[in-house]
């Protein structure tokens, strides 16, 4: 589920609340999006892939709060986007060419 | 498309609305606006990150027009899904798909070359997909109402013209009157947090059944999905590397990915845990999956566990009509259904008509929705020219099974128990995985319960409301399918009945069903191929 907002990375876009499809976040007052529907979650990742300052920790855990810091995410932080390659100067993963050679194996 | 602004209402006129923002929805969307359908596209979450397709990569049912990989595509699967595919339908949704997904290649998906420097087209990432989807449906000149759940659908005695909901971040109440509906809300995984599935809670069906419209296939309905205990992510496809074990590393015989599941699912009934690791993917290949499905390893990364060398406790997660094959019922080849002006797509309809009572994976569901989504944007345009200037003057009316109003609702605590109740009679595998007459008959009585409780019941036109309409919702599509289940005594596709554990060639059919307080259910022929006739010269 999603826990963590980076109140020092956030840039109050409010893009994690229009993209979230079971509308977790609310408009902070401060402009920091708020946790709001914790257990609405689905935990889908879909707000950290949107998140253009990876502000955001969504912990894999779906079924409970865990309750990780921010300091705890730290290192975390951004690693889904990474890999997805989606941000600037990145190359979407889904050019990839073992999306190409994996076909030779199997297909999903 | 004017725009009246009064006291937090919008009203909006369009030829066509389409319901559903996930791939489905936006190519209906897009394909009607290509005809010059004025079109708006409403998304109970967001168009671009809602439903199962987002999160996720999928495989793509994408094969070129050679007669033979045609014929072995089609056959790959005819026989698991209980032969109630149709030659015809496969034919066409081939030929779409194959269309589509260079269309894609057009617009910019950046597909990955092939050795010969042409790009492969068997795949899509899904938050790059439907992120485009979103573009071009905007391109398209289409207008899209984010986090606007529709709650109920506006008939007159000429059918379908319209709908209104609630956007849930405002609080305004919407309506559109359009000439034609596309319903393109996805299956019903009933709440139970498969990956992007918990905005799929069954919101379509009983939105077209409330105007007569009929489902098909609903038998069709207990997908399971292997995943670990902890986590939502729910690709079964890579578990064919996995071997399955107890908590001391003892195998657990007879447990695979496929025709194996239900042997975790009995080991998980008898209460004993079982464990996975993906021991058997070969080492060379072992970074191609990383970058396959990069989501699938986003959980064990988190958690510090090697899928490759860690056990790791899995369950099977309900994915219901998701990834089953049964849906509104379609009467054509534009995707009507049995009323007027309503159509559907993707995994809200039947997906039978291309791999009978078994999917196997998602390719078939992604060519589904891309080649149906088109079918019924193309029809529902062409269904609104023919309607002329008569949508804007038609006297509209609700035909909800629930009161839909400003005021008082359900009480949340309320609405929840009535989720959990549903739940607890189609999640568990002795209920809707293994199934028997006299559980269907139980179950069926509760839920008969649930839905007489429910009936009538003030729906607020808030988030709240939404919430009522989808434990409706699920309520209803439990009932069609356990009494679908119950009509067939035979175990077919992914229907199994522990009382009638094999095929009954008598039993070649679909099962048709619908109807709200009394609920029936009746067989509907299957079109055969065409007898393939030698040609003898004269």
């Amino acid at each position: 589920m999603i826990e963590v907002v980076s109140e020092s990375r956030c840039v109050s876009c409010n893009q994690c609340v229009s993209v979230c499809p079971t509308n977790v976040f609310d408009r902070g007052d401060d402009g920091i999006p708020v946790i709001a529907r914790q257990d609405e979650c689905q935990t889908c990742f879909m707000c950290e892939l949107y998140c253009p300052v990876d502000a955001l920790y969504v912990a894999p855990d779906s079924e409970k709060v865990i309750g990780i810091s921010e300091q705890e995410a730290e290192h975390l932080l951004g690693g889904y986007r990474e890999k997805v390659g989606w941000g600037k100067g990145r190359t979407p993963v889904a050019s990839h060419d073992y999306m190409y050679r994996i076909s030779k194996f199997a297909s999903f | 498309m004017s725009i009246l602004l009064s006291s937090g209402t919008i009203q909006l006129q369009a030829d066509v609305l389409v319901i559903g923002g996930g791939p489905a929805g936006t190519w209906a969307a897009i394909t009607a606006a290509s005809q010059g359908a004025k079109v708006i596209l409403a998304d109970k979450g967001y168009c671009g990150s809602s439903g199962a397709t987002a999160p996720s990569g999928t495989g793509v049912w994408y094969v070129k027009p050679d007669q033979q990989l045609r014929e072995e595509a089609k056959a790959s699967r005819y026989e698991m899904g209980g032969r109630l595919a149709e030659h015809r339908w496969m034919d066409r949704v081939l030929d779409r798909t194959y269309e589509n997904m260079n269309r894609l290649g057009h617009a910019g998906y950046p597909f990955p070359m092939d050795d010969d420097g042409n790009l492969h087209k068997r795949g899509l990432q899904g938050p790059e997909y439907m992120r485009l989807m979103r573009k071009l449906v905007k391109k398209a000149g289409v207008k899209i109402l984010d986090h606007s759940p529709a709650l109920e659908l506006l008939v007159d005695e000429h059918g379908v013209g319209g709908a209104s909901g609630v956007q849930t971040q405002t609080g305004d109440a919407w309506t559109v009157h359009a000439g034609a509906v596309v319903i393109a809300t996805g299956g019903c995984a009933f709440l139970s947090k498969a990956l992007g599935c918990n905005v799929l809670t069954g919101d379509g069906y009983l939105l077209a059944a409330e105007t007569g419209a009929q489902l098909s296939g609903m038998e069709f309905s207990n997908a399971y999905a292997i995943c670990p205990t902890f986590s939502s992510v729910t690709k079964t496809a890579y578990y064919s590397y996995a071997s399955f074990y107890y908590e001391d590393g003892t195998p657990v015989e007879g447990a695979g990915s496929k025709r194996g599941r239900s042997v975790i699912a009995r080991k998980l009934l008898e209460g004993r845990q079982v464990y996975a690791k993906l021991d058997l993917a070969p080492e060379e290949i072992k970074p191609l999956l990383r970058v396959n499905q990069t989501n699938f390893f986003l959980p064990f990364d988190r958690r510090g566990i090697d899928p490759f060398t860690d056990l790791f406790p899995v369950t099977l997660r309900l994915e219901g009509t998701v990834r089953g094959t049964g849906g509104i019922r379609i009467t054509d080849e534009s995707c009507a259904t049995s009323v007027p002006g309503l159509y559907a797509a993707g995994d809200a309809a039947t997906r039978e008509l291309i791999c009978g009572g078994f999917t196997g994976g998602g390719s078939h569901n992604a060519a589904w929705a891309m080649s149906s989504g088109s079918f019924a944007g193309e029809g529902a345009a062409a269904y609104v020219k023919k309607l002329g200037g008569h949508a804007a003057d038609r006297q509209l009316q609700s035909v909800s099974t629930s009161v839909i109003s400003s005021t008082a609702s359900a009480s949340p605590s309320r609405t929840e128990e009535i989720v959990q109740a549903v739940q607890e009679e189609v999640a568990p595998y002795d209920r809707n995985l293994f199934r028997t007459e006299q559980g269907l008959k139980n179950s069926l009585q509760r839920l008969d319960g649930l839905w007489k409780d429910q009936r009538n019941q003030v729906v607020e036109r808030s988030a709240n409301g939404v919430k009522a309409r989808e434990a409706a919702a699920m309520t209803a599509t439990a009932r069609w399918m356990y009494n679908s289940a119950l009509a067939r005594t035979e175990t077919r596709g992914m229907h199994k009945r522990e009382d009638f554990p094999t095929l009954d060639a008598g039993q070649h059919y679909r099962l048709i069903s619908g109807g709200l307080d009394q609920v029936w259910v009746k067989p509907e022929a299957v079109q055969e191929a065409p007898e393939k006739k030698e040609v003898i010269l004269p």
